[in-house]
């Protein structure tokens, strides 16, 4: 790598502690960020000719800080701060000065940075818009790209989103144990989202989409190197690991997803279920359950299954069963029916999604996973009804190219066949 | 002599790395290792996944389970290869390869074994 790429990717690794620190010191997102900018614009003069600090994000804050008190410090008498160029390449001397600086402050500050972009008020979309700004540094135009929308409507739509956490007023202090917990869930929850925007584009948007699946997971490892003893931080990282690693099989050449019992297993990427696979050990031993954990259990199994027909559905079934009681959810239901037509048939599927009917009339999976029960119970008028309404409720390419397929076997069953 | 040469860099930055950039960099190191290879001195390599899938023993009446791994540092262990070299100054040259391979701000770390079972696990 050259120092160019080596530079960018330590300013890019460093972005979450430098912000949340900055943002500490200056209580207001955009001086925190034009202090960042700043102090950006001369790591990349200093550190090549300087090599590179022990610790860039201490380093960031430091001459952040300095940048912008410098304004002021003209005006009125600040005690003086040392320069950048006093700072030591080699030592550890802003190590020792971030911690002075910092102390125990960094994982509540990366936590609180976070946290600001997952107000209730903002729409789903909105959050990940504003993480991906905040705190991962996406440019507006890649976010803008990631979202299919043009470069001014998103740079508005992140302003609006950023006044409006500025006037909720995030308070400054140390949290306490339960409001951590508390904002720890949220940011959870904001990480996910992050990793779905990328996951369920179709390979059609997928190209500009695929970056926020890593972002997602690079921000879950950051918050459990932060957090390193919470169960769910752990099942979170798991399940985004896992379910990441079969992108390479997602979809066909022709840009039509394909189902997991289909996909070619020997292009899951190895090293993300290794690691996933050492999260969710790890998760368990604390005997904690919740959600993430469970649906990382999930993916585990189909991750160890090295041909579909090795998957342990009967185990599947129970873990989803787990999910309902930990959180109830018509979808989870519906994930559940396709573990309980493995293990008892598709008719007590079948039974298990009707009543979900009034709730999920509007959902493509329920469409398509009735016409799939449907389909192997042999009633194909029904089963083309349902892929017909899947197809009009599809929301990428892939989605209802998928859906195609069914109907196509079900037309070319329904003809007779040409006699050669 | 065998020597491990013990690779640390900061996960944070390495973990910024985009596949492509990660590619980049093993593909040299890779360069490097089958020279090695083919000079019958390198010995097993590994590539330890993040330390947030490590988990800590500390020793004890009562061994505690740990989750994370033993010590915080700015820069954490990621791997190491295992070298065959006739001595110190060898083995200082064996590691500025792989440092000029991978020319990120880390650090590697040259230690001499003591003991060495090449073990039976398959990988």
């Amino acid at each position: 790598m050259t120092d160019i790429a080596w530079i960018e990717a330590a300013l890019t690794a460093a972005r979450p502690q430098a912000m949340g620190a900055l943002l500490r010191y200056f209580r207001d997102l955009d001086t925190a960020e034009e202090a960042f900018q700043e102090a950006c614009l001369r790591a990349l003069g200093h550190w090549p000719r300087n090599g590179p600090p022990r610790d860039p994000a201490a380093w960031l804050i430091f001459v952040g800080r300095n940048a912008a008190l410098d304004a002021v410090r003209r005006h009125s008498r600040h005690e003086a701060l040392p320069d950048e160029e006093a700072l030591s390449d080699l030592d550890d001397a802003e190590a020792a000065l971030a911690e002075r600086l910092d102390g125990e402050h960094y994982r509540d500050d990366v936590l609180r940075l976070m946290f600001i972009c997952c107000h209730p008020d903002l729409p789903a979309t909105q959050q990940v818009a504003l993480a991906l700004r905040i705190v991962c540094g996406l440019t507006v135009k890649q976010i803008a790209r990631a979202f299919l929308v043009g470069d001014s409507a998103m740079e508005q739509r992140i302003t609006r989103a950023k006044a409006r956490v500025t006037a909720a007023a995030v308070p400054f202090e140390a949290p306490g144990a339960v409001e951590r917990a508390e904002r720890l869930a949220a940011v959870a929850t904001m990480i996910y989202l992050i990793f779905n925007e990328g996951y369920s584009a179709g390979p059609d948007t997928g190209g500009a989409r695929a970056p926020l699946c890593d972002e997602a997971i690079r921000l879950a490892r950051l918050l459990l190197r932060l957090f390193p003893a919470e169960p769910e931080i752990m099942g979170l990282a798991a399940l985004m690991l896992l379910q990441h690693a079969r992108t390479p099989a997602r979809f066909d050449a022709g840009g039509s997803a394909v189902l997991l019992e289909e996909q070619d297993r020997t292009l899951w990427d190895r090293r993300m279920i290794a690691e996933g696979l050492a999260l969710i050990d790890k998760a368990v031993r604390h005997r904690r359950r919740g959600p993430y954990q469970i649906q990382a259990a999930i993916a585990a199994l189909h991750a160890r299954a090295v041909r579909a027909e090795d998957t342990d559905w009967a185990q599947i079934d129970r873990l989803y069963a787990a999910l309902e009681t930990v959180q109830p959810s018509p979808v989870v239901t519906l994930n559940r029916a396709v573990a309980v037509a493995k293990v008892r048939g598709p008719a007590a599927a079948l039974d298990l999604i009707e009543p979900l009917a009034p709730r999920l009339s509007g959902y493509f999976y329920f469409h398509g996973a009735k016409g799939a029960f449907l389909l192997q119970l042999g009633r194909a008028g029904e089963a083309r009804a349902a892929f017909d309404r899947a197809i009009a409720l599809a929301h990428t390419a892939a989605e209802a190219a998928h859906i195609r397929q069914h109907l196509d076997r079900l037309i070319a069953d329904a003809c007779p066949k040409d006699v050669p | 002599m065998l020597y491990a040469i013990l690779c640390y860099d900061s996960e944070d930055v390495v973990g910024s790395w985009s596949k492509e950039e990660d590619a980049a960099v093993m593909a040299k190191l890779a360069v490097v290792e089958d020279k090695l290879s083919h000079e019958g001195r390198l010995g097993p390599v590994a590539r330890l996944l993040p330390t947030t899938a490590a988990t800590t023993i500390r020793k004890g009446a009562e061994p505690l389970v740990l989750d994370g791994p033993f010590a915080e540092t700015k820069e954490q262990l990621l791997g190491f290869f295992i070298v065959d070299c006739a001595d110190l100054d060898e083995a200082i040259d064996t590691a500025k390869d792989l440092a000029r391979a991978s020319s990120s701000a880390g650090s590697y770390e040259i230690r001499p074994l003591a003991v060495f079972k090449p073990g039976s696990a398959a990988p």
